[in-house]
């Protein structure tokens, strides 16, 4: 199992949108690690004949019928909001996106 | 803002070779939402069709909308796709407060529909085969309203407002294979099978794919390479491009713009490109993400759809007479040539064509009247034979006069001049201006009964209400 590198925990921290400090990164590197190479242990008994799962019950095509049910009201969903302005959530300046 | 160094667009095409890749969001015309049952009803006040579903609240859990999957495979398999036996949904990580959830729920590696074509016919006639890479589910996003800003756009603005109607509508993205060998038309390409794409849409019942409105929206992706090579340069998106002539447009801009930077020895960029509609030039967005930066994974809370092939064939035979089927099959019956079809086809007359034999005109004469007298008025006012104050009935019933020897062809064309004036009803025009060009006889002397006459009379005669009917043959093209 390679390790995970400084750079690697810096482009996750960025993607996170978390500031992490240059001791910060080497520690986190070395707990990624261990969760990591905790996790891969799965593989060691999982072969290739058992497929990868994203849903533990053996479920599919659970729908729902095309039909209006009742929303919040706006002051109900707006409730939870820090901030709102016009009926509407009030979110800070948008920054490195357009 | 600089000027952007454009080559010619003749010595573009002399040096270049364009590779095209167009994504088209369409929004479906579900009554609810994708993974909840909020309305998506337009129009409503701010954040009044939300549920902690849709909000991403704690503990919510989304479940599909049974239509929202048939509609996906309905478009999979007009646009002869394979339709997947098993997939999934997979959430798109992202920061960006559109989505309330901080990801998208949308389809990554396992969409519904893959491996399929659409064939473009273009203003000549050639017919063009655009391969389709997928077709998969997803969700809209929230309307953002940027405040501050000089021109509510995003730089500058001091904050921003989140309206959450929109976030969860069905969205179905239709992706392309990387389109070669359209050379100098390839912006001609990109418009036809926009138009195309819309026409099936619409014939499938899907959504009604208002470009003007945002329910169907298209990005191009666009690189050049010199001619006789392989390898594809690098690609510039130009997002959100909403209407079949910005589509053409943008195209046509971002080859001249590439062979600008890539004849004066520079490298393109990888970017998302802004189309600005007034001058039909783009400008620089963000530098794109690479797609494993959104972190796609499995979404645990939506367990698989996987489409019982008996449904899948039942859909296929339920499919209806798509676009081009449909055009080839009234160029027979109307006898045209593929010329005059096309003639046709460019002046947006089908339907009202189709309307006005179906209201009980002859062909012929539909096609006299629509692509005649109305194509003029039309194109002198600037607007599309759909929004001219006239119905297919009415034209029909101009038709039946003249066939009657009520009226002949010159007083007809005063009857359909005085519809178009908003004087009523080609009967009660003709009655205004004593328009019966043979003494009263026993034909004409009968009461004007058509069962659709007394509602169609009791309805508004101003030009903006009659414009604003759907009428049948309007929401198809």
């Amino acid at each position: 199992m390679p390790g995970i590198t400084r750079e690697e925990v810096a482009h996750l921290a960025r993607l996170a949108r978390l500031e992490l400090k240059g001791e910060e990164l080497d520690h986190f590197a070395g707990q990624l690690d261990d969760i990591i190479g905790a996790v891969a242990r799965v593989a060691e008994v999982a072969d290739q004949d058992v497929p990868p799962t994203s849903h533990p019950l053996p479920l599919t095509n659970v729908m729902r019928a095309d039909e209006v049910r009742p929303s919040l009201t706006p002051e109900q969903a707006l409730s939870g909001a820090p901030a709102q302005e016009q009926q509407r959530f009030k979110v800070p300046q948008i920054l490195g996106e357009d | 803002m600089t000027v952007t160094e454009l080559l010619s667009y003749e010595a573009a095409l002399a040096e270049y070779d364009p590779v095209m890749g167009l994504e088209v969001h369409v929004e479906l015309g579900t009554r609810t939402k994708m993974f909840c049952g909020c309305s998506t009803e337009l129009g409503a006040e701010p954040n009044s069709q939300t549920c902690p579903t849709c909000l991403g609240l704690p503990g919510s859990l989304p479940v599909v909308n049974a239509i929202g999957v048939e509609s996906a495979i309905k478009i999979g398999l007009a646009l002869n796709c394979e339709i997947a036996e098993w997939c999934r949904f997979a959430r798109k990580n992202y920061f960006y407060p559109d989505m309330p959830k901080n990801f998208q729920t949308s389809q990554y590696d396992e969409p519904i529909a893959f491996n399929g074509y659409l064939d473009v016919q273009l203003e000549d006639g050639e017919v063009f085969r655009v391969e389709i890479e997928r077709a998969h589910m997803e969700e809209d996003t929230g309307k953002s309203t940027h405040i501050g800003g000089a021109t509510g756009r995003i730089h500058g603005a001091s904050h921003s407002l989140l309206d959450y109607n929109r976030a969860g509508i069905p969205l179905i993205e239709i992706v392309t294979k990387p389109i070669e060998g359209a050379g100098e038309r390839a912006p001609e390409v990109a418009k036809a099978y926009v138009a195309e794409l819309r026409a099936l849409i619409l014939a499938l019942g899907v959504s009604e794919a208002r470009m003007d409105k945002g329910q169907m929206r298209c990005d191009v992706n666009l690189s050049l390479r010199p001619h006789g090579t392989k390898t594809f340069g690098t690609r510039s998106e130009t997002k959100n491009v909403n209407s079949l002539r910005s589509v053409e447009r943008a195209a046509r801009f971002e080859i001249q713009r590439h062979a600008a930077v890539l004849s004066s020895g520079g490298t393109i960029v990888q970017e998302t490109r802004h189309f600005h509609e007034d001058d039909g030039s783009t400008t620089s967005g963000r530098i794109k993400d690479n797609a494993e930066d959104y972190r796609y994974f499995p979404e645990p809370d939506l367990v698989p759809v996987a489409p019982a092939r008996e449904w899948v064939e039942e859909l296929r035979a339920g499919l209806p007479e798509l676009p081009r089927v449909r055009r080839n099959r009234l160029r027979e019956e109307w006898g045209v040539s593929e010329h005059e079809m096309q003639s046709i086809l460019n002046a947006g007359a089908v339907d009202a064509i189709v309307a006005t034999t179906e209201a009980g005109a002859d062909a012929a004469s539909a096609r006299k009247w629509w692509m005649g007298e109305l194509a003029r008025n039309a194109n002198e006012k600037g607007v599309s034979l759909e929004e001219l104050p006239i119905t297919p009935a009415d034209v029909a019933r101009v038709s039946a006069l003249v066939a009657g020897g009520d009226l002949n062809d010159k007083l007809a064309r005063q009857v359909i001049e005085g519809v178009l004036a908003g004087e009523g009803t080609p009967d009660e025009v003709v009655e205004k201006r004593g328009l019966r060009s043979s003494p009263t006889t026993a034909r004409s002397a009968r009461p004007w009964t058509r069962p659709s006459s007394p509602t169609r009379r009791s309805r508004p005669r101003s030009a903006t209400a009659r414009s604003r009917r759907s009428a049948p043959w309007s929401a198809r093209s």
